[in-house]
């Protein structure tokens, strides 16, 4: 793990009016690296994304990409600086084709054709239904579209919410691996939120585990895994 | 038989300038869920400049390409430095602003043009086709006016499905926040919305202002119209939009014929109500929700 610390997180702080939704978070994601953030509903993760890309305003703390301040930059630029953020939910616009989602994610930089096939080859059942819309596609194949989006930008950090809420297991399996490969093949940090700590231990190199918007535990993952108090009392497995 | 191909042909003619107006609130609706009811407003204003330049300049070309092009600024600048404050907020915020600005709008034309509607040229003859011996109740000026609503409704269509600024502000309309994250600059694609409906507007004001003459108050039934024919075919859907007020163009024809030209308000009311009533999300409603 000698890679440098891609996204830096210090001591983030996020306030909905007298509600502390993240209360002094602090994380770092090297490149090719996967770090994990559970935790129960409500536990802050959600907020902790959107914090990090600018959706929600944060009140205290630092959020840094290749050293370099991101909080302060609008929402439309964060991702010109290298980092995409695959919302809860996969946010794919339904009403627009596979193909359409799939160009959106590359137009600020004038992704051509090429990226187009590159997201194909990764995600082959996608190339069948280019030209369908999106909400003709199953879980699992929005899961691949949203991810495939975020990919069209290039970026060199990866936020992802809940990729597996509402996959079958074996489709969670697979999304997780992939999400393994892709960290180690183009070196990209993810910062991964997710409910189900068991599949995002299994592929995380860390895990932060968040409790009423607090870090009630910073480990290795396996570690984590290994934490037979922690696990009952917050991962539930 | 030619007393119902005259009234066909002449509620083809006028349904197309409704479903002008009708694509000008369909397109804002769509990208910032806002009813512009300032819509009227801001077209008798790009009329009244047509007005004015052709009164100058003795040329009706030259008024219709500046009013169209003041459309275009007018839509941004509302849009820029009045709606900007009220979209995303309640509804009812940004029916109020739009009320203001339309009564801003048609005071300050009475000020600077005077409440005595005045006369505007058509682009076209108005006389009729010869056919056989009679003359239909369908002009060249018709025809322009039918040809140029469909050149427009197809051109905004090809935009919108074909090029990467349509696409953008598509999913800006759809999904802003999901847009954002992908950079898309959704102010940017709001403003540019607003502009191109105002210019829709404004084409619809030229075309329709030689049968309403043009006075501060003149377009107010025409946005009425314009509202009816927009919920009829769907508030969301810019083809039902354009079928929307080809339909209602037909059937206020056919009751002004049949019936008598004062029922014409009325009628577009018993049809605005009963949409409301028996499917409120207009023909071409295809979603009920939206999920994202």
């Amino acid at each position: 793990m000698g890679a440098p610390a891609v996204l830096e997180v210090e001591r983030l702080t996020t306030d909905y009016g007298p509600v502390r939704a993240v209360d002094g978070v602090s994380l770092t994601v090297r490149g090719g690296s996967i770090t994990a953030v559970l935790g129960a509903n409500g536990a802050g993760k959600t907020s902790l994304l959107r914090t990090i890309s600018g959706l929600e305003r944060a009140s205290a703390g630092q959020v840094r990409l290749d050293g370099e301040d991101l909080l302060g930059v609008a929402v439309e630029d964060i991702v010109r600086r290298g980092l995409s953020h695959v919302p809860e939910g996969r946010g794919v616009i339904a009403e627009l084709s596979t193909e359409e989602n799939l160009r959106l994610g590359g137009l600020w930089r004038g992704a051509d054709g090429a990226a187009l096939e590159e997201a194909y080859a990764l995600f082959p059942p996608l190339r069948e239904r280019r030209s369908q819309l999106a909400a003709s596609l199953s879980g699992g194949e929005r899961q691949m579209l949203s991810i495939g989006r975020a990919l069209m930008a290039g970026p060199r950090v990866l936020l992802l919410d809940e990729p597996s809420l509402g996959l079958a297991p074996i489709v969670t399996a697979q999304i997780m691996q992939l999400i393994r490969t892709l960290a180690a093949e183009r070196g990209l940090a993810v910062l991964l939120v997710e409910q189900n700590a068991r599949s995002a231990l299994s592929i995380a190199d860390r895990g932060i585990v968040l409790n009423l918007g607090r870090v009630v535990a910073d480990d290795a993952a396996d570690a984590l895994a290994a934490d037979e108090d922690l696990r009952q009392a917050y991962l539930g497995f | 038989m030619t007393r119902f191909i005259d009234l066909t042909l002449n509620g083809i003619s006028t349904g197309a300038v409704y479903a002008a107006v009708a694509l000008a609130l369909v397109m804002i609706w769509r990208a910032t869920r806002i009813v512009n009811f300032a819509q009227g407003g801001m077209l008798m204003i790009t009329t009244f400049i047509a007005s004015s330049v052709i009164g100058s300049s003795g040329s009706y070309w030259l008024g219709f390409a500046v009013a169209l092009v003041c459309g275009l600024v007018l839509g941004a600048v509302v849009e820029r430095v009045l709606m900007r404050r009220v979209e995303g907020g309640p509804p009812l915020n940004a029916v109020i602003v739009a009320l203001g600005l339309l009564i801003l709008l048609e005071a300050g034309a009475g000020m600077i043009w005077g409440n005595t509607p005045r006369s505007f040229p058509p682009a076209f003859s108005i006389r009729g086709y010869d056919v056989g011996g009679t003359t239909l109740l369908f002009s060249p000026n018709d025809t322009f006016t039918v040809l140029v609503v469909v050149a427009v409704a197809v051109g905004l269509a090809l935009l919108f499905r074909y090029t990467a600024v349509g696409l953008r502000m598509r999913a800006s309309a759809l999904a802003p926040e999901v847009a954002r994250l992908l950079g898309v600059r959704v102010g940017r694609m709001f403003t540019l919305g607003w502009a191109l409906a105002a210019f829709v507007g404004s084409l619809a004001g030229l075309l329709v202002a030689p049968s309403v003459f043009v006075g501060p108050n003149q377009f107010d039934p025409i946005l009425i119209f314009g509202f009816t024919a927009a919920v009829l075919g769907g508030l969301d859907s810019p083809p039902g939009a354009v079928v929307g007020g080809i339909l209602l163009g037909l059937a206020l024809s056919y009751v002004s014929g049949y019936e008598g030209a004062s029922l014409v308000t009325l009628a577009a009311l018993v049809v605005l109500i009963a949409v409301l009533m028996i499917r409120p999300g207009g023909l071409f409603s295809t979603r009920k929700e939206r999920r994202v």
